[in-house]
């Protein structure tokens, strides 16, 4: 039984309910049921193995990818269930982005050719110059005055943190609702973290964001809700401050005071 | 003598047998080398290049067999590459790891252990007989095809596994189909490794006889073949036939062919390994 | 959101599936052809005149089909060739697994490799023009045409394919045993001989099944080496070279050898693929 405190600002965008995940036969998140805030940065707290990344990744449909794998439950995107079966799972990531814990720039691309990479990739054609979208998207992604000199280099020629922003910068420039992150400052040395945490306070204007993280301090940091799982469940979710402070649950904040990791 | 001198006795013992087995195969290679180069010395010339194979040992020249190599390499790779890395991208990219995906890898790796010898009695009775293609160069570049198929299949998809999985999770993330990631993520990243492997398959296809010799090409042929349903020869072939004539020129006109021949796949294999060397700063 | 997966996906996937498909065909091409082959032979003539003459002259009037001259020349031929790939592969292995330092191994091992690439007509033409005449120099009664020279050189030719396999089993052999033998006392001779090599066997099996597999199926070089008829191979090659009319029984004798040939050399390579 999870303590879930619905959020009373903003409109409900990604709403979950009794989403159960399996590998094989073992099942890996029991009954998750949430509601995600537009516009708002949530976070996804928990120990090891609790099922945080699996969480996410039923989000936008990786999950299933994984040979065995499968969900079952409703996870509706404005309303509308992406388990449907007339739903396209490849349509739905182009609503539902992904950031992941190591920055995967492709390698055989420039930076320029990289934040392009999901339009072209997906075939869109472009109502504006590419040029354009390219500034655009990397002053979103607070990376424009370091690499603007630079956009015909490698991908991989820029530092970790650098290479990071690029890949969200790539993930913002096809325009989702929704950016999932997964981890992704595990990476990354802390004045690399911070460019990034700086940055999720100005994207949350735009963007609905899910973030998964190992850190409580980071949680407590950048966002304004947070979920907690243990074991697979979904224990509270809440206003950050409220879960911090006054966590409803024992589990919650046994976690938080670091009776366990 | 104490148990510590003795066996470091032992073991320098095995340090020169090491050594010399090591030593003794580039040995007999380096005999061969310059065995093959003295014998070729007089016959090597411009003229030999240039002109075909003759009853007078002194003018029997290269020129035919070196353009129906071309040919049939040129063809093979054609037949041999679009399937083989098709083949290469359905295994790795999409069969996971069901009975069919297994099926198919075991026979790939059943073909490729056939000898090469078999594939040319193939290619007698499918190619050469029932499709009544006849001895041509279609017949021997689709028997060479066979032959060189298993090698790029084998060597594409090693090259597709280099690839890190984390790049194809980053282009379906963004939304793209699985052969749009494959497309523009996964094969410019496995290019590189892939040419290596064509390459590879190449050369084997180069120095390869006797499927040839079964399909009963035609080993006299004085001009270089025009087209798909002519008749053609072979470096190796022209080789082995004058290898077999008695007389001391045709034996250094042999030698001659053996010397192009080998420059020719040196000059191949060194572009390979400098490929497979730009194949791995990539992945890095 | 909701949209269809467009066809040109399944196109492409239908089309590279059949590409991999081709690959059953071609196999499945082999198998048919003997099979046909062989099986239309054995209208015409016995088992037993296969199995138990020992004579095989299927292009005489008389012709006759025993088959065990030529199995046995390719024995022959396929056992000298691993007795000289043997030691050497194995202990060039040894010295690049066990011994060479990581900068010796980046050179050495390519070099080694250069001797997979010569092709094997140079091989058979140095077996011809060079190994047999200083063969005949110690061994006077040497015919011009010998499995003996054939043999060696193909155990040359061998060499860095037994030894590449062979090394890939010896560093397999984790290093724990090594640590384990050496802590106990033992140097690094009787460590490699006792502990490494003995726990490397299976691999070392396979990588004998594999070269001798290679071995068994080179033509070229007993083509040019050893005569026509001397091992199996190597009548095949002469066959396709001669004039022998289809679909006679002298013709489908390449089948049944063919056959032969690749019932043994299959059974080496799956051999080879139960110790990896």
């Amino acid at each position: 039984m999870s303590v879930v405190t619905p959020s009373n600002e903003g409109a409900r965008l990604l709403s979950i309910a009794g989403l159960n995940a399996y590998f094989g036969p073992t099942q890996v998140l029991h009954g998750v049921t949430l509601d995600i805030a537009a516009r708002r940065v949530t976070a996804v707290i928990g120990p090891s193995g609790c099922g945080k990344s699996t969480f996410i990744r039923c989000m936008n449909r990786m999950h299933e990818l994984v040979p065995g794998a499968r969900c079952e439950g409703a996870v509706r995107l404005d309303g509308a269930d992406i388990y449907a079966p007339e739903v396209d799972p490849v349509a739905l990531r182009r609503r539902v982005g992904m950031v992941f814990q190591k920055p995967n720039p492709f390698p055989t691309m420039s930076v320029r050719e990289n934040v392009l990479a999901g339009l072209r990739l997906t075939g869109r054609r472009l109502s504006e110059p590419e040029d354009a979208v390219v500034e655009r998207t990397l002053r979103r992604a607070a990376l424009w005055d370091e690499v603007k000199d630079r956009l015909a280099a490698p991908g991989l020629s820029l530092s970790v943190g650098q290479q990071q922003r690029l890949c969200i910068a790539r993930a913002l420039a096809v325009e989702p609702d929704v950016l999932l992150m997964d981890e992704p400052c595990a990476s990354l040395d802390p004045i690399a973290t911070a460019h990034i945490e700086d940055l999720l306070s100005t994207l949350k204007a735009t963007y609905t964001i899910v973030m998964v993280t190992h850190s409580m301090q980071q949680a407590a940091r950048v966002s304004d809700e947070t979920a907690f799982f243990l074991n697979g469940e979904l224990i509270e979710a809440t206003h950050t401050d409220a879960l911090f402070t006054a966590p409803r649950d024992r589990r919650t904040e046994d976690y938080i005071t670091g009776k366990f990791g | 003598m104490s148990a510590a001198a003795s066996s470091s006795r032992g073991e320098r013992g095995l340090l020169a047998a090491c050594v010399f087995a090591v030593a003794a195969p580039l040995l007999v290679l380096s005999v061969l080398v310059v065995g093959v180069v003295v014998q070729a010395a007089p016959h090597l010339d411009l003229e030999f290049l240039l002109s075909g194979p003759s009853r007078f040992a002194d003018r029997a020249g290269i020129y035919p067999a070196a353009l129906g190599s071309l040919a049939l390499i040129a063809l093979t790779a054609a037949l041999a590459v679009p399937v083989g890395v098709g083949a290469a991208i359905y295994l790795q990219e999409y069969a996971g790891r069901g009975r069919w995906a297994r099926l198919v890898e075991t026979n790939i790796a059943t073909l490729a252990g056939v000898p090469s010898v078999l594939y040319g009695l193939v290619g007698l009775e499918v190619f050469v007989r029932a499709v009544g293609l006849g001895r041509s160069l279609a017949s021997g570049a689709l028997t060479l095809a066979m032959l060189a198929l298993p090698i790029v299949i084998i060597a594409a998809r090693e090259a597709l596994r280099a690839v890190p999985h984390e790049l194809r999770e980053a282009g379906l993330a963004l939304g793209a189909t699985r052969w749009q990631m494959v497309w523009q993520v996964v094969l410019p990243v496995a290019a590189p490794g892939i040419l290596t492997g064509i390459i590879l398959a190449t050369s084997r296809a180069l120095g390869e006889a006797a499927p040839l010799l079964v399909l009963g090409a035609v080993v006299f042929v004085s001009d270089p073949p025009t087209g798909w349903s002519s008749p053609f020869t072979a470096l190796p072939l022209q080789v082995f036939q004058w290898a077999s004539r008695p007389q001391e020129a045709f034996a250094q006109a042999a030698a001659a062919g053996i010397v192009v021949l080998m420059v020719t796949l040196l000059m191949l294999n060194a572009a390979a390994i400098v490929l497979r060397d730009r194949a791995r700063r990539r992945g890095a | 959101m909701i949209a269809l997966r467009p066809r040109i996906e399944r196109l492409v996937e239908a089309g590279l599936g059949a590409s991999a498909g081709l690959s059953i065909a071609a196999t499945a091409l082999l198998v048919v052809t003997m099979a046909l082959e062989v099986t239309r032979f054995f209208a015409e003539v016995t088992p037993a005149q296969v199995l138990f003459d020992t004579v095989w002259a299927p292009l005489f009037a008389a012709p006759r089909y025993g088959i065990w001259p030529l199995l046995l020349g390719t024995v022959v031929t396929t056992l000298l060739a691993v007795a000289v790939a043997l030691p050497l592969g194995l202990l060039s292995a040894v010295f690049l697994a066990e011994l060479a330092s990581p900068r010796t191994r980046r050179w050495l091992k390519p070099t080694l490799e250069v001797l997979a690439g010569v092709p094997t007509i140079a091989y058979g033409f140095f077996a011809l023009t060079i190994v047999t005449p200083a063969l005949q120099r110690v061994l006077p009664d040497l015919p011009g045409l010998n499995t003996l020279s054939p043999g060696l050189v193909m155990g040359v030719m061998i060499t860095p394919l037994f030894g590449s396999i062979a090394e890939d089993a010896l560093v397999a052999v984790p290093n724990a045993l090594r640590e384990a033998s050496l802590a106990l006392g033992a140097n690094r001779l009787r460590t490699l001989a006792l502990v490494v090599l003995p726990a490397a066997r299976p691999g070392l099996r396979a990588a004998l099944a594999l070269a001798a597999s290679r071995a068994m199926g080179e033509t070229m070089i007993v083509a040019i080496a050893a005569g026509p008829s001397a091992t199996m191979t190597a009548y095949i090659a002469q066959v396709g070279l001669g004039d022998v009319p289809a679909e006679t029984t002298a013709f489908r004798t390449l089948f049944v050898v063919g056959a032969v040939l690749f019932a043994l050399t299959l059974t080496l390579n799956q051999l080879a693929r139960r110790g990896r």
